[in-house]
């Protein structure tokens, strides 16, 4: 009798100890003559639990964890193989109510399959919207994106389809598809993990992307933080490309697809599309001017689709069952569903696939349990460091694109940092500024310096000067209102989101000189001010994405 | 000439004819050598047909690459909001207080490992939850082995 046992080679669980954890169960098995398959899956996103290794029960998988080295004899003595009782046993996986109230579409087969075997990939649902999609025209195809309502996962919201057919339209010898995967937001996993635990997905969704506007080559630009990832991907690249998935003659349709990883080089603003194009083509990650779009003029001057990994992982399950099937999650113009990462100082903290109108609140109380230092969460920001910091008056609020915009907030690529009563929100405030200071491309003055002059205020601030709070306030203005992309041009966000909420912070007495009500925030003193609606946010990060030809 | 010439002209010449082949090639050499050496941007830029200027200004630009030998451990320790609000900046200060000539101690910018904070790289070996006794342990471990 051979014993299957899941323990997951995700960068996180690895980061805890899974291959020592693999290594002793299979020297143990080995000492009791007992054959096992290990299987080193993906991460099934609860990540406090990490390493959670599985086993194959006739029941279903039964989930241990977290699991050191040092626990492996004891499970061993309590028969853990055919789902013995111990303590570190949590049940049945499915049934674990972190889990079992997710609403699993693009990461329906993350921590479940071998993410390198394409035969499970198969017997799991793969490539049948590949299949599906090389029965259609290209239009047909990017109609059927458009109509799912699915928009841009890496921060922006820009719908996907309508970006394809501008690619599709313009007339041109060469198209690219880009993945972006600088994934660069602190408080965001979901790229790697769905790089790691299920890379065919992307590597499907990206060819479906080529069908569909006309593309040949395809690159997938991936930080170099994540080493893991880009050795799963090299792996699943000459994997598909053997079996037929990729390469010429794509299963005998006559079209080709070559797909081929470029690993960045550790600066955040190569996640911003266009200095992404120009860190590809070899140069420094400048940001370019827009217009030109790039999906007219993009990598190496062609006509180039450009997005983020969960929007292209999201492409296969559209194609196979339909864009109402995942028009019907989510709300308002916000569809589908959002793999949602609860982050910092959080008890459990992991992904959380979601249709959108969850609230914060559901997210971090009822998921992650409360603050993981047990003491009152004070602050979450949501959408990396160019996102707001929410106080508890506004974890009610469904998390939707336009609900968001409407607190001056955004929902970015997912990621929602907490932090505890014990964190300062004037120094997170100089950290905003810093960050930009250090990663800015330099292109423009109100970032490059406006992000410099930032930190000096800030610290004059913090130092007891709250004089120079009207400075701040101008210069958040400037660089609101004044920077060529959102990395400036957000920077504002955190900083101003934390003076609002958090003026105690800033040496300020109650009340605070800024707010004019509900979702908007006055800038003095040109008084440029912030409506629901008419967010500026929304025109940077749309502008980022190019909603110009819209 | 550096210590490597031959084997970074042999890598040159696999990757100069790629679309964009500076970062490719850039990242081959220092995989390879450890770092880009200086005497070798000028053979770079003559097979990309660019200036020596343009490829220093490439290298400066993202903090990925050196021109200098590293020392033989770099170890990285994530400094972002989310580590920040599991200690990391504690983490740093304690990791820069310690001499070493076995590893030197860099900031990074989010390892992807932000619901397990405060996270750090070891080459490239990763560490979640990083108490500052993990840190010593983990460091006394180099030692042993270098
Ligand atoms: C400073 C900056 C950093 C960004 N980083 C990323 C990133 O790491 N990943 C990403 O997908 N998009 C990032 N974006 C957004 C991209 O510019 C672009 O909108 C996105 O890749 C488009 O793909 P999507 O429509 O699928 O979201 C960033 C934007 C800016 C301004
Ligand atoms: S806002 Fe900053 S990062 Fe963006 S183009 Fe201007 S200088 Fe570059
Ligand atoms: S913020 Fe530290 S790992 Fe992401």
């Amino acid at each position: 009798m051979s014993f299957t046992i899941f323990v997951p080679a995700d960068s996180a669980a690895l980061a805890l100890g899974a291959d020592d954890v693999a290594s002793a169960i299979r020297d143990e098995a080995a000492r009791r003559n007992i054959t096992v398959t290990l299987v080193r899956n993906g991460s099934r996103g609860m990540l406090w639990l990490e390493p959670m290794i599985e086993v194959q029960t006739a029941k279903g998988r039964l989930a241990y964890g977290p699991v050191e080295a040092a626990d492996v004899t004891t499970l061993f003595d309590a028969d853990f193989i055919s789902g013995g009782a111990h303590p570190l046993c949590l049940g049945l996986t499915e049934e674990l109510a972190y889990l079992k109230n997710q609403q699993r579409l693009t990461f329906a087969r993350v921590g479940i399959t071998d993410p390198l075997s394409l035969e499970d990939y198969l017997a799991h649902d793969g490539y049948k919207g590949l299949r599906s999609a090389l029965t259609m025209k290209p239009a047909a195809i990017v109609q059927q994106v458009t109509e799912s309502g699915l928009r841009g996962r890496g921060g922006a919201a820009f719908p996907t389809g309508i970006k394809w057919q501008t690619v599709l339209k313009a007339e041109a010898s060469q198209k690219y598809i880009v993945c972006n995967a600088d994934e660069g937001d602190s408080g965001t996993f979901a790229d790697r993990m769905l790089m790691e635990g299920d890379p065919f997905t992307l590597i499907e969704g990206m060819t479906i992307a080529a069908l569909a506007v006309g593309a040949t080559q395809g690159y997938l630009y991936v930080r170099s933080e994540y080493p893991h990832a880009i050795r799963v991907l090299n792996k699943a690249i000459l994997l598909a490309r053997a079996a037929g998935y990729l390469g010429e003659d794509i299963l005998n349709s006559g079209k080709t697809f070559e797909l081929e990883v470029r690993k960045a080089a550790g600066a955040y603003v190569c996640g911003e599309e266009t200095a992404m194009l120009e860190s590809i083509e070899g140069r420094r990650g400048i940001v370019r001017a827009k217009p030109p779009l790039p999906a007219i003029e993009g990598l190496f001057g062609q006509p180039t689709v450009i997005n983020n990994v969960i929007s292209l992982a999201s492409v296969p399950v559209i194609l196979d069952k339909g864009a109402a099937y995942y028009k019907d999650y989510g709300m308002g113009r916000s569809r589908g569903t959002l793999p949602f990462q609860l982050a910092g100082n959080i008890k459990q903290g992991g992904l959380i696939e979601k249709a959108f109108g969850v609230t914060l609140r559901e997210l971090l109380y009822d998921y992650g349990g409360g603050s993981y230092t047990g003491r009152a969460i004070k602050a979450v920001q949501v959408g990396g460091p160019l996102g707001a910091y929410l106080p508890e008056s506004q974890w009610d609020t469904p998390m939707d694109y336009e609900a968001y915009t409407a607190l001056w907030a955004v929902l970015g690529h997912g990621g929602i940092v907490a932090h505890d009563d014990t964190a300062d929100m004037a120094k997170l405030a100089r950290y905003a500024m810093e960050f930009c200071a250090i990663e800015s491309c330099g292109k423009c003055t109100p970032c490059r310096i406006g992000a410099v002059r930032g930190v000096e205020v800030m610290d004059k601030i913090i130092a007891g000067q709250t004089a120079q709070l009207t400075l701040l306030e101008d210069l958040c203005d400037t660089m609101l209102h004044g920077s060529m992309c959102a990395m400036g041009g957000m920077t504002p966000y955190p900083v101003l989101s934390a003076l609002k909420h958090f003026p105690q912070d800033f040496r300020q007495p109650l009340p605070n000189p800024l707010p004019k009500g509900e979702g908007t925030i006055a800038l003095s003193p040109s008084g440029g001010k912030l409506d629901k609606g008419e967010s500026l946010c929304e025109s940077h990060i749309n502008q980022n994405a190019g909603e110009q030809h819209a | 000439m550096s210590q490597h010439p031959q084997q970074i002209a042999s890598i040159i010449a696999i990757h100069q004819d790629r679309p964009g082949a500076l970062l490719p090639m850039l990242h081959a050499i220092q995989d390879a050598t450890g770092f880009i050496p200086p005497e070798s941007i000028a053979q770079i830029a003559s097979a990309l047909n660019l200036s020596s200027a343009e490829v220093h200004g490439v290298i400066s630009f993202y903090h990925y690459f050196r021109i200098s030998a590293p020392a033989p451990h770099q170890i990285q320790i994530c400094c972002a909001e989310a580590c920040q609000s599991m200690g990391a900046d504690r983490l740093m200060q304690h990791a820069t207080a310690v001499n070493s000539t076995d590893f030197s101690v860099h900031p990074v910018y989010c390892l992807g490992l932000c619901a397990n904070s405060p996270a750090m790289m070891i080459d490239e070996q990763l560490h979640a939850r990083v108490t500052t006794e993990k840190f010593a342990k983990l460091i006394s471990g180099l030692r042993s082995a270098s």
